[in-house]
């Protein structure tokens, strides 16, 4: 029993006893306490499960003809005949490589104007709020955007490079915010150093700052990428989809998300293991992606 | 309780007696004036305004006793192995330069030190007989009998001048009225009460810096603690600010006892009954004020307190 | 570089050549043009997106789009409230069960957690935002959804009485597990932003809460959460935005019904999801409704983002006690929150 006792009680120190906690208020403290614990488990839980269904469902549907054959419509047989989805997984690496040439430099060339030229002038703070629009905007309205300008205003149909402008689209914002963020972390007193060399300030920016802020940048950009690959809706009517493989970006383009949507629905049992297998696959992609941008992170000799 | 008792300033008090005088006043319940005349300068006589002689009516505190106290950060022993002991009702100063451990030491008496990860303190803390790092005694209980006053002022940011002070009492579910006369009595007893009295709803961080830490204390009051620690309360202040807090601490020590961490040795002077110096973790000495300050034992205090370092 | 003096020359001695000056202005003036094209290009998508839509407004009013109750397509009516109810009912039950779980989340990481432990549960958390929609949906529809009927019905049965919640048919597609899956997908930038304003909490009024004797839980009532206040309702309304414009995950587990549905456990539709599932052979007046539902769609989450962001960054610089860095710590803690949670 403690010796500050309970109120009202007599104990060693008569003097203490009145300041002991009430039962009432160590119950709360230990109720609330659980109860934020059990949200925690509770927050984790899906993860868990998510993880777990995946394996299960999708790791049987792995083997060397699932990555080297391309899908078939030929569902009516199930079984082999349904194939892999060898054209998803090259068309998302050809639709998100080609997203990222294009994000990648604007962004970090928006980026670097904000920080080095732009500043806090009503210019830049104008650029800097359309950028935080732009991150709200539904990936779904992207591809709304790509597909009035390039589909309906060129009469053309849709193609894989139409795609890559709609995710693209969606990386910019992250990758803008993501390398400003970086280079504002910079400190002053390098740039300043390298100025007062005489060194004119394009070179202080390639020479010295991008360097610097290489490892933090390269984080923002894989996450960014690591969204891209996983987003279907921009896809839908601008990359669409096709069953083969195709290094043509200027044609029909298949992709892992809008695969996985298309099979989603379908009646075949064996359809359905394969959109687990490329769920599998794409979030095993995914997950790499961002290991690999914590791990650069570490290394960044800034955040 | 004790009523108020002589106006008379009591200056030079042989070491001996006094603590005779603690002894006696503990050991009874009802202590007699003319054992125990509580310390007061003229000057606080003179703030006190008539209506609240009630409020701040002396009552015996509690005495704190540090037995072999060490404090660790991790393996690093900041504070290394101290006996000392805070009379009841008397301020006692703890000077000492910048790292020597004293705040470390103070943090320790309500368990605050324990809070940073990796900390850990040994040996025993005696509130009036009573260790306060005995496992079966409850940390929380331990915080709200020893109360604590920070170096920068803290009033919650969010909370009015009244939810400041009302927020210790509302823990233990005080409400209504009997609350409202809790909060006006703290900020009574901490000189804040005719300043703020109009505007209770205001928030507490549009105070002054002297306000805000004189709030502080009143927040500190309202739980109606036995000990109050202040760790460099008037760092952060103007010395008008100072002064008035310097003054309400000599009211306030016939309620509680006070230790007080100060880097300012013309404050620890002012203020304190008894003063302590530490030195590297250590406790060099301790003693009434007036020797330590004119007369130390120890070579090493005369070096601090002549100012040939620090 | 000719900065050497030129005996007699019409240049002073410290003077550039215009050659050797022609990089810094070729990059100032190209970079300035990219970030104005930027600009331009968000304008005028939005220009166009509403000529797109002008058609749909034009034959039924834009007040009889918004909440004309009646999506049929064969007869060509556009009325889209089924659409915009069931984003919002969808939206409202993802905030509903979503914030407090994270808000809890990040309490526990920031105030309760063993030291040791903190990174990999923060990690864990962020990790939810790594699964892409379509991956929700599938899991969402063949694992979720089964398993739940059964308790579904069981509460649609107890609580009959209740409008709205009880009393119907559980379908596997239907607004709850939609609204219980986006509470999934918002949970990581719900927490990672709680996080970001919790761990800014100054030790100073946490001990002096813990001062007065106030018990853990009292502490955090006392100098946390009213501190964190507005930046937790900004990531709550971040999101809210999230849950707004989320297309595939609702698109297969809300169901294809485009009339409002009747209880919680029925199926709906979505704004979302109706551009996702008609807009392949939407033809004329048709397309035109669905290119204004993106309109719907784009303003909501415009409106609901810049709420968000407002209250989030007034919240970090408030906070950072006029640290220089603070407006950066305000940019970089939704910077931070948008690339790892994917908003």
């Amino acid at each position: 029993m403690s010796a500050f006792g309970a109120p009202g009680e007599r104990s060693e120190s008569g003097q203490l006893a009145r300041y002991a906690v009430s039962p009432a208020r160590r119950r709360k403290d230990r109720l609330a306490r659980g109860g934020i614990l059990a949200c925690t488990v509770i927050a984790l839980i899906p993860l868990a499960l998510i993880v777990y269904y995946l394996l299960r469902k999708g790791l049987g549907a792995w083997s060397t003809s699932f990555f080297t054959t391309d899908p078939t419509g030929n569902t009516f047989f199930g079984g082999s005949s349904i194939g892999g989805i060898k054209s998803a997984i090259l068309g998302t690496v050809e639709i998100v490589a080609l997203a990222s040439a294009i994000a990648v430099p604007t962004g970090v060339g928006v980026a670097v104007w904000l920080v080095e030229y732009g500043r806090i002038s009503w210019f830049a703070q104008t650029v800097r709020f359309f950028v935080d629009v732009l991150t709200g905007v539904p990936s779904i309205v992207f591809g709304l955007f790509v597909y009035i300008v390039l589909v309906v205003g060129t009469g053309s149909s849709y193609a894989g490079y139409k795609g890559s402008i709609a995710l693209a689209l969606l990386m910019l914002p992250v990758v803008i915010r993501s390398a400003e963020v970086i280079l504002l972390l910079v400190p002053a007193a390098l740039r300043e150093s390298a100025l007062a060399l005489g060194a004119p300030r394009w070179r202080v920016i390639f020479n010295i700052v991008l360097p610097t802020a290489l490892p933090g940048m390269v984080t923002g950009v894989l996450l960014a990428v690591a969204r891209a690959a996983g987003e279907t809706a921009p896809l839908l009517f601008t990359a669409a989809y096709t069953q083969k493989t195709n290094f043509n970006l200027g044609g029909f383009m298949n992709s892992l998300p809008v695969q996985i949507y298309k099979d989603v629905t379908s009646p075949t049992t064996a359809v359905v293991n394969r959109a687990w297998g490329a769920a599998l696959a794409l979030v095993t992609m995914i997950l790499l992606l961002n290991l690999i941008a914590r791990l650069i992170a570490r290394r960044s000799r800034l955040a | 309780m004790t009523p108020d008792g002589p106006t008379s300033e009591v200056t030079d008090v042989d070491p001996e007696s006094r603590s005779e005088l603690d002894r006696q006043r503990q050991d009874s319940s009802e202590p007699s004036p003319e054992l125990a005349p509580p310390r007061i300068t003229s000057s606080a006589i003179a703030s006190t305004p008539a209506g609240s002689r009630a409020d701040t009516e002396a009552k015996p505190g509690l005495s704190v006793k540090l037995e072999q106290l060490r404090a660790f950060y991790g393996d690093a022993e900041q504070v290394k192995g101290i006996d000392l002991e805070f009379r009841a009702n008397e301020v006692t100063a703890i000077i000492g330069p910048s790292g020597c451990g004293k705040s470390t030491m103070v943090r320790c008496i309500n368990r605050m030190h324990e809070e940073i990860p990796g900390a850990r303190a040994e040996g025993r803390v005696l509130l009036d007989e009573l260790d306060v790092y005995d496992p079966s005694v409850d940390v929380v209980a331990v915080r709200r009998a020893v109360g604590m006053v920070f170096q920068k002022p803290n009033p919650f940011p969010t909370m009015s001048i009244f939810d400041n002070v009302a927020a210790g009492p509302r823990l233990s579910s005080r409400r209504g009225g009997d609350l409202r006369a809790m909060v006006e009595a703290a900020l009574r007893s901490a000189g804040l009460w005719d300043e703020v009295a109009e505007r209770l709803d205001e928030p507490g961080a549009g105070l002054s810096g002297g306000q805000q830490q004189r709030l502080c204390i009143a927040r500190s009051l309202a739980v109606d603690p036995e000990v109050i620690l202040m760790d460099e309360p008037c760092s952060a202040l103007d010395p008008i600010a100072t002064l008035k807090i310097e003054e309400l601490i000599d009211q306030l020590k016939t309620r509680v006892t006070i230790v007080i961490v100060t880097h300012n040795m013309q404050q620890a002077a002012r203020v304190a009954d008894r003063t302590a110096f530490m030195l590297g973790g250590e406790l060099v000495e301790v003693g009434p004020t007036q020797e330590i300050f004119t007369k130390p034992n120890d070579s090493r205090t005369e070096e601090y307190v002549t100012g040939k370092f620090g | 570089m000719d900065a050497a003096a030129i005996p007699g020359g019409e240049r002073s001695v410290l003077e550039r050549s215009p050659l050797a000056r022609l990089p810094d202005r070729a990059l100032k003036y190209g970079l300035t043009a990219l970030a104005a094209l930027i600009l331009a290009l968000i304008v005028y998508f939005f220009i166009r997106l509403v000529g797109q839509a002008r058609p749909a407004f034009a034959k039924e009013g834009v007040a009889s789009f918004a909440f004309g109750n009646d999506w049929n397509i064969s007869a060509e009516r556009f009325g889209a409230l089924p659409l915009l109810v069931g984003t919002l009912i969808t939206s409202v039950l993802a905030l509903l069960i979503g914030v407090p779980v994270a808000v809890a989340a990040a309490v526990y990481a920031t105030e309760l957690c063993p030291l040791r432990l903190r990174t990999p549960l923060t990690l864990l958390v962020e990790l939810l935002a790594a699964v892409p929609s379509v991956v929700y949906g599938l899991w969402g529809i063949f694992f979720l959804a089964p398993k739940l009927q059964g308790a579904e019905q069981w509460v649609a049965d107890r609580l009959s009485l209740i409008p709205f919640i009880g009393g119907g048919l559980v379908t596997i597609p239907n607004y709850f597990i939609t609204g219980l899956v986006l509470a999934i997908m918002i949970l990581p930038i719900v927490s990672a932003i709680s996080r970001e304003v919790m761990s800014t909490v100054p030790v100073d009024h946490k001990e002096a809460a813990l001062a007065l004797g106030a018990t853990r839980w009292e502490m955090i009532r006392l100098a946390v959460l009213p501190y964190c206040r507005s930046g937790i309702v900004g990531g709550a309304m971040l999101g809210l935005g999230r849950a707004i414009g989320e297309t595939i995950a609702v698109t297969i587990l809300i169901g294809d019904a485009p009339r409002l549905g009747h209880h919680l456990f029925a199926q709906g539709y979505s704004l979302a999801a109706a551009i996702a599932n008609e807009f392949g052979e939407a033809q004329g007046v048709h397309r035109s409704a669905l290119f204004a539902a993106g309109l719907v769609l784009f303003v909501l989450t415009l409106l609901v983002n810049a709420v968000a962001r407002l209250l989030v960054s007034r919240a970090a610089r408030a906070n950072s006690s006029g640290a220089p860095v603070g407006s950066q710590a305000a940019g970089g803690m939704t910077a931070l929150a948008d690339t790892a949670a994917g908003a």
